[in-house]
């Protein structure tokens, strides 16, 4: 019976750009071994030509994103015995995103949408302003605070179809930013974000698949932020807003 | 299409899908009802021609047909096919219209 | 890179997909649902020359195939109104079963009769 430090997995991994091909590489088995220990073995022991983004390893930045077994999530935070099966896995880069070479992809897109959405904050009290007040039991404040943890690492953005289906649109990391905006009452841009988010491109055109809530490494329920600005958009239509 | 037009075709897409949740509610039931009680022309002609209050229910739930049917083909089109444009707009457009127009005549052949 | 169907592989995105097949489905079959019912207009004989096909057990078994879309399309539909509308909670989620439930019954309840 083969002991558990003389099992090897077999990994295949993306090598190139859009077009390429998977390679496979023999990796040894350990326990508590992550992806991202199985990608950093490979590029350090067996293969220094493959480029893959980290920088954490703890489970706090999101760099280390990429489409394991199909699924995005953070590399670093996904065991090795809870998703390889049998003595198999495939690493690829994070789907709906351009490939810049192997596990690497470029994120420009993701945040110029987050950009598009009016993911940032609009002000106009100076500092002879007193503060302003939030309650935090406020329904507001508890809407942004169940959204605000994102870190903007793209796994819903590349777990999306929407985002595959419609090129334009936002995606559920700017969408969901968006709505924590939207709940501020401090800010000043509430009308020309909520136009923002709004239409085809906008949260109109989420269909609920929810696979963004399914994979959020916060679990943060982007679609619930979504159903939100929809509800805020339709209100503002109404009263002649948009 | 604009920003406000496009809002305004989603929320007219929810309108009517809440007022045909109730009508297919009341239809599947009506169906259950014929299927038990006979389908032949006769017996279905017998119970709802002449019936004004039918007539202005089945007429309502053309209307909403013709407004839910085509905007959700217009996303299935522009998602699976990546159409966009008027062309899309106006090809949906007509569908709704053709909806409208053979569901009344429908209509009108069963209830009037 | 895209995804592939072990992205899609959960509940909400196999609702999505019944919602979607089961719209354009009636969706074809709305024209010719119209179409049969106007043939009344020439009166009952020739409404009863269609109907005399839903006769044959193929077609009923269409028919309530149909039902199935229905009732799969309304509750689905219903639930989806539901989040979008209804403040989140994290039970709402499970309206999916409800709905595939509902439209179930809805299906059995007219094959039941039409056999």
């Amino acid at each position: 019976m083969r002991s558990e430090n003389s099992r090897t997995l077999s990994v295949r991994v993306w090598r190139g750009r859009e077009s390429g091909g998977f390679r496979i590489y023999e990796v040894p088995r350990l326990e508590s071994q992550t992806v991202l220990d199985v990608v950093t073995y490979i590029q350090r022991s067996l293969d220094q030509t493959l480029s893959y983004r980290f920088a954490c390893r703890v489970g706090v930045c999101g760099s280390c994103a990429m489409t394991v077994n199909g699924k995005a999530r953070w590399t670093c935070r996904t065991h090795v015995a809870g998703v390889a099966q049998g003595d198999q896995i495939e690493i690829a880069p994070l789907a709906n995103l351009p490939v810049i070479k192997d596990l690497v992809t470029d994120m420009s897109r993701f945040f110029d949408k987050w950009a598009q959405a009016k993911g940032q904050f609009y002000g106009t009290r100076t500092r002879a302003d007193d503060f302003a007040r939030v309650s935090p039991d406020s329904p507001q404040r508890q809407a942004i605070d169940a959204a605000i943890e994102c870190i903007g690492c793209g796994v819903c953005y590349s777990s999306c179809d929407v985002v595959t289906w419609n090129s334009a649109y936002l995606g559920p990391a700017a969408l969901n930013r968006a709505w924590t905006l939207v709940n501020d009452v401090r800010d000043t841009a509430r009308v020309a974000r909520l136009a923002a988010v709004a239409g085809d491109a906008g949260c109109h055109a989420c269909h609920t698949h929810l696979s963004c809530t399914e994979r959020c490494p916060k679990n943060l329920v982007p679609t619930a932020s979504i159903a939100g600005l929809k509800r805020a958009v339709a209100a503002a239509a109404l009263k002649g807003g948009i | 299409m604009n920003i406000r037009a496009q809002v305004l075709l989603w929320t007219a897409q929810r309108i009517s899908a809440a007022v045909l949740a109730l009508c297919v509610l009341v239809h599947l039931v009506t169906m259950i009802y014929a299927v038990k009680h006979g389908l032949s022309a006769a017996e279905v002609l017998g119970r709802t021609r002449g019936n004004p209050g039918w007539a202005a229910f089945y007429a309502l739930f053309v209307a909403a047909i013709a407004v839910h049917a085509p905007i959700g083909l217009r996303t299935i089109l522009s998602e699976m096919l990546r159409w966009r444009g008027a062309a899309l707009d106006l090809l949906v457009l007509a569908a709704g219209i053709a909806l409208a127009l053979w569901g009344w005549r429908a209509v009108w052949g069963v209830f009037v | 890179m895209k995804n592939d169907f072990r992205a899609r592989d959960h509940p909400a995105y196999w609702a999505f997909i019944a919602h979607r097949a089961s719209g354009l489905l009636l969706a074809l079959f709305l024209p010719f649902h119209f179409w049969a019912l106007g043939q009344a207009l020439h009166g009952a004989e020739a409404l009863d020359g269609f109907l005399r096909w839903t006769e044959y057990p193929l077609v009923k078994f269409a028919e309530t195939g149909l039902v199935l879309l229905l009732a799969a399309h309304m509750t689905g539909g219903v639930r989806l109104l539901m989040l979008e509308f209804l403040a989140w909670r994290d039970w709402q989620q499970n309206l999916l079963a409800i709905a595939a439930g509902a439209s179930l019954v809805a299906g059995l309840a007219f094959a039941l009769n039409v056999i």
